[in-house]
């Protein structure tokens, strides 16, 4: 099999062509016959006691279908939370009701509370400004400390406070931690605050419901990163429709990045109206709306500390966390600061004792969850930024200090004192990659020849470990998942040899229709451009998880890996009948069966014609056809890491930092496409970049949204990046999963915010500056110019 | 974005007289008044566009003054004032992107006259003239804080009249989201002195640092400078700076520009 096809071939994205031309078939192309519109009118406070809701003038306008409120929902049941968490003493988290509209209070700006349905946008929009809302202003709570203050006002009258839950992890530990924190040598304490991002996908959300009223068949097309996910949740939660009678649609996904897995109440909204309505109904978020209808990520403010003893060897961490959830459980929030936060913070070190203890808190504004990197990014950056702190006031090497810590290459598989197992890995490999190709040793020269033009050089080292490919299903549901998370795929092999595979993992910009076609491709031996990969249908795919969390070629790929070994066993099965030849002599390679030792063949189309037009066949021991379906549930995490390092530059009259070069060394394990790996860590790093340097989502006092579109909220831009030298050529095979995949679509995220806020603190500290310590994200020009000027 | 009706009138007096109507508003290159109508945040009965008037379009050197049309969009300003006026056509091709430097327009810039905004520091510090269908009003006069202009009510700009200075530069530092100005400051050096405008930093709008026009005046080198900080004083502070971070920046911008200029 030529290189140009197959595994490690850096075939150009097949799908490029329709998006690149303008030709994508996103949700919001699709507009059915007789459609109407939906116009969600939501609350302009962030709390507040709905007195009244008056729609009777907004009824009687041109156009207007029907105007809904939360009194029509009764008997509907609220958004789902889709993982329930354990506190530390064994409780389960308080968990308030999500209403699809507000019932009784709203609690964010941006909280629906009607909705009017017209037969055009403008209209229903001209008629939600004549609905007469009657709400009464409630102080709003924001800061989360606040609102854990004895007598805040609560978010949910119904609960005991604004704490989801108090967890502790490992909470057996705690004792002997503090015990290790009373011995050491050295404790480097760092408050920080992973800022409140918005994840801005270039899409916005829009879901179209339809529905058949002589079949009694709904059918939601939505912009979703796991369209089984939303059937599950929205039919069996929310609306009580039976699976065989909904189908949910994500088709072309102009990207996620988390925001699009959770299940949304416009979804649950449109499918409902739509069976009330019997006509379609079509809603699509504007950008403002975006800003506070899409799910928000991070929000954290820690203390860490890092205990270490006389010869520098980390003894124990211990952290605190307060993660915001917002108004509402968002549906995988709570596990968002837990479990895929905690199992994280040994990072690559030989901690041997870790306590992390997260209180989640509600707030009076959007719920937060999963963004990008979803927990592990937070977890990186405090420990990569807390290791470079205890350097420094140690007087250590930052390179070194985490040298003498790594977990070895030897000592894999290694078991964390957090709970999880990495099976592969070498850190050094990694560090050593990174420091050459970013050409370190050079960088005293070159911070000399900054400072000659008056400007502050640093460099930033980060090296990130990361849980990828969720999860043991087993594993998670004990850990309080509501949800099994394995992954499928059907390889439905055609009578000339074409093959159609359906899989339940979902691209949204990840390129899976060609990387998932160039492994089937590599296994059989066939031309790529033979094999097509359909997604995002539940009408013909089967059960499926969806893609986050870097999962899509470890748990996806996978289940297609099994399912096309299963089709190659029966496929030698049919070979050996033609052949004449006992079934364990067949062997395929480059798309033929050959019988061992001789030059007996049948080529591929042979064998797939032969399935389908069985005349020469076993019919008495074999079915025709050539079509299986493979589900794969892994036996562990997949735990990708890497070392970035950057270099700024900082302006010391203005605080400009100019990211000069982005150096990014990752174990991927096995990559099948190499550009697309890349790809997705250049995106990765644009991200981690918008956070560290531009990004920052900011309420005010009374819950308004400050930061609440471009004007004020500062996303990346291409002048705004350097060229990245990316490498993934240090590679130990994940062990467990057939492929030998970790992934890739996070780490660019979770591995450049500490490394350029390291760089930006090396720079400041090079430059005399030595009392700043640390500066929180985004490393703004005018922060960078307040840490130099406080003193 | 509510109904309304759209004219496009061929004369400054049609417009005039379009403008006498119910409601009525110039539309010129539409970026930021379009935008603010679709959020249906303002809802003028009746456009009236301007962009069909030749006599308001176009840059034009009228001995010592450089003369632009209303209705030129900043693309042609950053080209056709290249010669005339570089530290003004400079300005102009850093305004925004593409899109809006083919659309916007300077007569739109100075009429909404933003805090943020680049072109009221060019008028400002050139003490240009700006000429309206009935009169003639002193950019000193004209800027009277943020979004508020000596214009009446339906009166229009025809034409922006900027003497052209010995020496001149513009020196912006970008808002990051935005990228209006955080701080702007244009330095225009004439045979009767300097002047420094101000954009992006004050709550009051584009304003002259007259310390930093005293000093320049009898020395034009950033060196004078030295020492001279503006107050953070009515500075304005929001998530992307403090008054105190903008005051700083008034200096510094103030510097670069001195030392830019040409
Ligand atoms: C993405 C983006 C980035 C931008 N970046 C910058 C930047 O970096 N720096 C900067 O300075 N600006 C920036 N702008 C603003 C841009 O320069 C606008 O074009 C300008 O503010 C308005 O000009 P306009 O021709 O589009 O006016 P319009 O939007 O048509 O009108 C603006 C206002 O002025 C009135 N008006 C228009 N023409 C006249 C006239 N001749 N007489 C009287 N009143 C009139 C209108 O009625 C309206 O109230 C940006 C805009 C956008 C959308």
């Amino acid at each position: 099999m030529p290189k140009d096809g197959g595994i490690g071939a850096s075939t150009k994205r097949r799908e490029d062509v329709r998006f690149l031309t303008g030709n994508g078939r996103y949700t919001d192309d699709i507009n059915l016959r007789g459609q109407a519109h939906a116009y969600f009118l939501r609350s302009q406070v962030a709390h507040g006691k709905i007195n009244g809701i008056d729609t009777a003038a907004a009824e009687a306008m041109d156009g207007v279908i029907r105007v809904f409120t939360a009194k029509d929902f009764e008997g509907v049941g609220g958004m789902p939370c889709g993982w329930q968490i354990t506190d530390k003493h064994g409780q389960p988290m308080q968990e308030p009701k999500h209403p699809i509209l507000a019932e009784g209070k709203v609690r964010h700006v941006g909280d629906p509370v009607a909705v009017v349905i017209a037969e055009t946008l403008e209209q229903a929009r001209d008629a939600a400004e004549a609905i007469e809302l009657d709400i009464e202003d409630l102080p709003a709570v924001v800061d989360m400390k606040a609102a854990l203050a004895e007598g805040a006002p609560k978010v949910h009258d119904d609960l005991t406070s604004n704490l989801c839950y108090d967890w502790g992890f490992v909470e057996e530990n705690k004792a002997a931690v503090e015990d290790a924190f009373a011995k050491a040598a050295h404790v480097t304490t760092l408050e920080l605050v992973n800022q409140r991002l918005v994840a801005n996908p270039m899409e916005p959300r829009v879901a179209v419901g339809d529905y058949d009223p002589w079949n009694d068949n709904s059918t939601l097309y939505t912009t979703s990163q796991n369209p089984h996910v939303i059937r599950l949740l929205m039919g069996a939660f929310v609306l009580g429709i039976p699976e065989h009678k909904l189908r949910v649609v994500a088709p072309d996904v102009g990207g996620g990045f988390g925001t699009k897995i959770f299940h949304y109440a416009e979804e649950a909204f449109c499918t409902f109206a739509a069976r009330q309505l019997k006509r379609p109904v079509k809603w699509t978020s504007s950008r403002s709306e975006a800003f506070i209808s899409d799910a928000h990520g991070r929000d954290h403010v820690t203390k860490i500390q890092l205990a270490l003893d006389d010869a520098n060897n980390f003894t124990a961490i211990r952290t605190e966390t307060y993660a915001n959830m917002g108004a509402y459980l968002s549906t995988f929030a709570p596990s968002v600061p837990t479990w895929l936060h905690g199992t994280l913070m040994a990072g690559n070190y030989r901690t041997p004792l870790i306590y992390v203890n997260v209180k989640a808190v509600f707030t009076n504004t959007v719920p937060v969850d999963a963004y990008r990197g979803a927990g592990r990014p937070e977890a990186t950056f405090q420990l990569e930024r807390v290791i470079d702190k205890a350097a420094r006031e140690l007087g250590v090497d930052p390179v070194e200090l985490r040298r003498q810590n790594f977990i070895k290459a030897d000592q894999f598989p290694y078991a964390t004192p957090v709970a999880v197992e990495y099976d592969t890995g070498n850190y050094d490999a990694t560090m050593d990659k990174m420091l050459e190709i970013s050409d370190y040793a050079g960088f005293a020269a070159r911070a000399e020849e900054s400072k000659k033009r008056g400007k502050l050089r640093g460099f930033g080292i980060a090296h990130y470990i990361e849980a990828c490919g969720i999860a043991p299903s087993n594993l998670v549901g004990q850990l309080g998942a509501r949800a099994g998370l394995y992954e499928s795929a059907t390889v439905r092999v055609n009578a000339t040899g074409s093959i159609s595979i359906y899989t339940g993992s979902h691209s949204h910009g990840q390129g899976h229709e060609t990387t998932f076609a160039q492994v089937v491709a590599e296994m059989i031996g066939i031309d790529a451009g033979q094999v097509e990969i359909n997604h995002g249908d539940t009408a013909n795919t089967p059960m499926g998880m969806g893609t986050y969390g870097s999962r899509s070629l470890a748990v996806g790929g996978s289940a297609l890996v099994k399912a096309t070994n299963k089709v190659i066993n029966k496929a030698k099965k049919i070979a050996a009948h033609l052949l004449e030849a006992s079934e364990a002599d067949i062997e395929l390679a480059d798309g033929k069966f050959t019988v061992a030792g001789t030059d007996k063949s049948v080529d591929w189309a042979g064998v797939t014609l032969a399935a389908y037009v069985p005349h020469n066949y076993p019919l008495e021991s074999m079915e025709p056809g050539l079509e299986e379906t493979a589900f794969y549930d892994p036996s562990n995490f997949t735990y990708p890491s890497g070392a970035y390092g950057c270099e700024v530059e900082v302006d010391p009259e203005t605080g400009e930092v100019e990211i000069l070069a982005f150096t990014a060394a990752d174990d991927f394990g096995n990559v099948v496409n190499p550009m697309i790996v890349e790809g997705q860590v250049h995106g990765g790093i644009a991200q981690g970049i918008g956070q560290a340097l531009l990004e920052r989502c900011v309420y005010d006092e009374d819950g308004q949204l400050v930061s609440g579109s471009y004007m004020d909220y500062a996303m990346p831009r291409a002048d705004d990046l350097p060229n990245y030298t990316v490498d993934h050529s240090c590679v130990t095979p994940c062990t467990h999963n057939p492929l030998g995949v970790k992934g890739c679509g996070e780490a660019g995220a979770i591995g450049s915010p500490p490394a350029v806020i390291n760089a930006v603190i090396d720079a400041l500290q090079r430059g005399g500056h030595s009392h700043v310590t640390h500066i929180d994200m985004p490393a703004s020009p005018s922060r960078v110019w307040a840490a130099m000027n406080a003193q | 974005m509510y109904n309304f009706d759209f004219v496009k009138p061929a004369s400054v007096e049609d417009a005039v007289a379009a403008l006498g109507g119910d409601e009525a508003q110039p539309l010129s290159g539409g970026m930021t008044l379009l935008p603010s109508m679709k959020q249906r945040l303002n809802a003028p009965a009746t456009l009236v566009s301007l962009t069909g008037i030749d006599a308001l379009k176009g840059v034009c050197r009228d001995g010592d003054m450089l003369v632009i049309g209303a209705a030129t969009p900043h693309a042609v300003v950053a080209r056709d004032a290249a010669a005339d006026y570089p530290a003004l056509a400079e300005l102009a091709g850093q305004i925004g992107d593409p899109m809006v430097r083919n659309r916007g327009t300077i007569g739109g810039s100075l009429a909404n006259n933003d805090p943020s905004a680049c072109y009221p520091s060019a008028a400002l510090a050139s003490g240009a003239t700006i000429v309206t269908d009935k009169r003639e009003i002193a950019a000193d006069d004209f800027f009277q804080g943020m979004f508020a202009t000596a214009l009446d009510e339906g009166e229009i700009i025809t034409s922006v009249r900027f003497p052209i200075p010995q020496k001149a530069a513009y020196a912006k530092f970008a808002q990051p989201a935005s990228r209006f100005a955080l701080t702007g400051a244009f330095v225009a050096q004439y045979a009767n002195g300097v002047r420094v405008a101000i954009t992006g930093a004050s709550e009051n709008g584009v304003f002259r640092w007259s310390e930093a026009e005293a000093a320049l005046s009898s020395n034009f080198s950033a060196d004078a400078l030295a020492g001279l900080a503006a107050s953070a004083d009515q500075m304005i502070g929001d998530l992307h700076g403090t008054p105190e971070y903008r005051a700083h920046l008034v200096g510094v911008m103030t510097r670069r520009a001195v030392a830019a200029a040409h």
